[in-house]
């Protein structure tokens, strides 16, 4: 009973957390501010999907939360590679 | 009796979980400096992401009384690859906006983020990279 509501909550923060990431990105001074708001939703995006998948009671969502994990990282350090390098894979 | 207690502990790690989730947010939203703006994503928000997939992993256990240690794998991760993205982009903002003057030699050898960079222009940088 109590579990419910506190998940209800956890969402609900989880999602607020994502529309600042959003409004971060659409109003970032800088490339670097961009990149972190983007790894931000990445890590908000696993949090909700694993709650969600909690809220359902099953565990197959757990590849989908393990792929966003792993291209997420991948992802910024070939944004900031770009930036430092101009080319990602040297 | 065990099984309530449980339960709102696992209602508290949700609850501070999120609000973690919620300060990292507004402070990358409201930090004034780019290098604190670094800080609160990748601390708060790892916690909070962490306290989330621990409560869910403890709760699918604690349900179907099979041992899920999926979520904690999940968890691992993020908190062996999060200092590593913020390592990264501080590195883009030395290299974006910091001039290599200001900054103290390091103990042996060079700056690492300015190798292999112009060192005649260092405050030329754009966005572009180095010319190589």
């Amino acid at each position: 009973m109590i579990l419910g509501y506190a998940l209800i909550f956890a969402m609900g923060c989880f999602s607020l957390a994502l529309l600042m990431n959003l409004w971060r990105i659409a109003s970032a001074p800088t490339m670097a501010d961009r990149i972190l708001a983007v790894d931000t939703m990445t890590v908000n995006v696993i949090a909700l999907i694993t709650l969600y998948g909690a809220w359902m009671g099953t565990s197959i969502l757990f590849e989908v939360t393990m792929l966003l994990a792993m291209t997420g990282f991948v992802a910024t350090v070939a944004f900031a590679k770009h930036i430092l390098r101009g080319s990602i894979i040297e | 009796m065990i099984l309530m207690a449980l339960e709102w502990g696992l209602a508290a790690m949700l609850v501070g979980g999120g609000i973690f989730a919620l300060i990292g947010s507004w402070g990358l939203l409201r930090l004034p400096d780019p290098m604190q703006r670094l800080h609160a994503p990748t601390k708060a928000t790892t916690v909070g992401v962490g306290a989330a997939l621990v409560a869910s992993g403890l709760g699918l256990t604690l349900t179907d009384g099979v041992i899920s240690l999926q979520e904690a794998l999940v968890a691992v991760f993020l908190f062996v690859t999060a200092p590593l993205s913020a390592l990264w982009l501080a590195r883009v903002h030395l290299w974006q906006r910091v001039p290599k003057d200001s900054l103290p030699p390091p103990v042996s050898g060079d700056w690492a983020v300015f190798h292999g960079a112009d060192a005649a222009d260092p405050a030329g940088r754009t966005g572009d990279g180095p010319a190589r």
